[in-house]
C-alpha cells in the first residue's frame, strides 16, 4: 500500500549519529526543538534590542544611525553562513545520496535569501545617512547582491524540475559553483578599496565599545536561533510533502488526528 | 537607558526613518516568514492527507 522508506529508523550499529539521517527519526526531534528555539530567539532579541536601542550610547561619528549595525551585521553574517550550510548539505546529499541532506539544503535557501535581502536593505538604509548613497557598485555590495541571485537561482532551478531527486542534484551543482562567492564577500573589504567599513570583529579584536559589541552578539544569537527554527519548520513541511506516501507519515497523520479528537 | 523620554527615543537623533526603516523591515520580514511557514505546513499536511485517501481507494 505505502512505499517503505529506504533508510530504517533504527540506529546502524556503531554509527548512532546516522539515526537522525532518516527523515522519520529527524522529524519529531526537529518538532520538539522549534518552540525552544523560537522562545530563545524572542528572549535574546528582547535583551539585544534593550542593549542596542536603549542602553548603548550614540556613536561619536555616526550618531544614532550606527544602531542599524545591530541588525545589519547579524543578517549579513547569517546570509553567508546559511549559504555555506546549504552548499555543505547539498554536497553531502549529492555524494552520499541521502534524501534528508538535500531537503535540508532546500529548506536553507529561502532563509538565506531572506537574510541576504535584509542585509542589503539595512545596508542601504545605513549607507544613505553615512555615505550619502543608498547603493554603490563596490565589491562588498555587489558580491552580496550576487549571493541573493545565487539563492534565488537555486530556488528557481529546484522549482522548475518536477523530479525531486533531479532537482536536488541540479541545485547541489549550482550551490557548489556559487560557494566561491562567500570568501569573496567576506574578504572584499580587505582585497579592494571600498566605501564599506572594515570588519567589526577580526583577529585584532572588536572595533567598537563593549556594550555595542554585546548588543551585536546578542542580536546575532537571536537571529541564529530564529533562523534555525525557521529552517527546521520549512524542513518539516518539505519532509511531510515529499514522504507523504510513506507509512511513517501516514502513521504521524493518524496520531495527530487522534490527539485532536 | 540613555534617553530622556520616548519622543527622543523615537526620533533616534534625527535618523528615525533609517533606524526604524531597518528594524521595522527585519521584524516585518520575520513575521511574514512565520505566516508563510504556517501556510506551507498546512498545505503539506493537506497533501499528506490526500495521499492517504488516494491510497485507500
Amino acid at each position: 500500500m505505502y512505499t517503505t522508506s529506504t533508510l530504517s529508523a533504527g540506529a546502524p550499529a556503531g554509527r548512532p549519529w546516522l539515526r537522525y539521517a532518516a527523515p522519520q527519526a529527524f522529524f519529531p526531534l526537529a518538532g520538539k526543538a522549534i518552540p525552544w528555539l523560537l522562545g530563545a530567539a524572542l528572549l535574546l532579541a528582547a535583551c539585544g534590542l534593550y542593549l542596542g536601542l536603549l542602553a548603548a550610547p550614540p556613536d561619536r561619528a555616526q550618531g544614532d544611525a550606527y544602531r542599524i549595525i545591530f541588525v545589519h551585521v547579524p543578517a549579513a553574517w547569517l546570509s553567508m553562513l546559511i549559504y555555506l550550510a546549504m552548499a555543505f548539505w547539498a554536497a553531502i546529499g549529492l555524494v552520499f545520496n541521502t534524501r534528508l541532506s538535500s531537503m535540508m539544503a532546500s529548506a536553507l535557501a529561502p532563509s538565506g535569501a531572506l537574510f541576504t535581502f535584509l542585509a542589503l536593505w539595512t545596508g542601504a538604509l545605513w549607507g544613505r545617512p553615512t555615505w550619502g548613497a543608498w547603493w554603490v557598485w563596490d565589491a562588498r555590495l555587489t558580491s552580496e547582491l550576487l549571493l541573493l541571485f545565487l539563492y534565488l537561482g537555486f530556488m528557481a532551478l529546484q522549482a522548475a524540475l518536477d523530479d525531486p531527486r533531479r532537482a536536488d542534484r541540479a541545485g547541489a551543482l549550482l550551490a557548489l559553483a556559487g560557494v566561491v562567492n562567500v570568501p569573496v564577500i567576506y574578504f572584499s573589504v580587505q582585497w579592494w578599496n571600498t566605501l564599506h567599513q572594515g570588519a567589526s570583529l577580526s583577529s585584532r579584536g572588536a572595533s567598537m565599545a563593549p556594550i555595542m559589541l554585546q548588543a551585536m552578539l546578542v542580536m546575532t544569537m537571536a537571529l541564529w536561533a530564529y533562523a534555525i527554527a525557521a529552517v527546521l519548520q520549512r524542513l518539516r513541511s518539505i519532509v511531510l510533502k515529499r514522504e507523504r506516501h510513506t507509512a511513517w507519515v501516514q502513521a504521524y497523520l493518524k496520531e495527530k488526528q487522534h490527539d485532536l479528537g | 537607558m540613555i534617553w530622556d523620554d520616548w519622543n527622543q527615543f523615537l526620533a533616534m537623533g534625527g535618523y528615525a526613518r533609517y533606524v526604524w526603516g531597518a528594524f521595522g523591515v527585519v521584524l516585518a520580514a520575520l513575521v511574514l516568514e512565520q505566516l508563510a511557514l504556517h501556510r506551507q505546513r498546512r498545505d503539506a499536511l493537506a497533501a499528506a492527507r490526500l495521499a492517504a485517501t488516494r491510497a485507500q481507494s
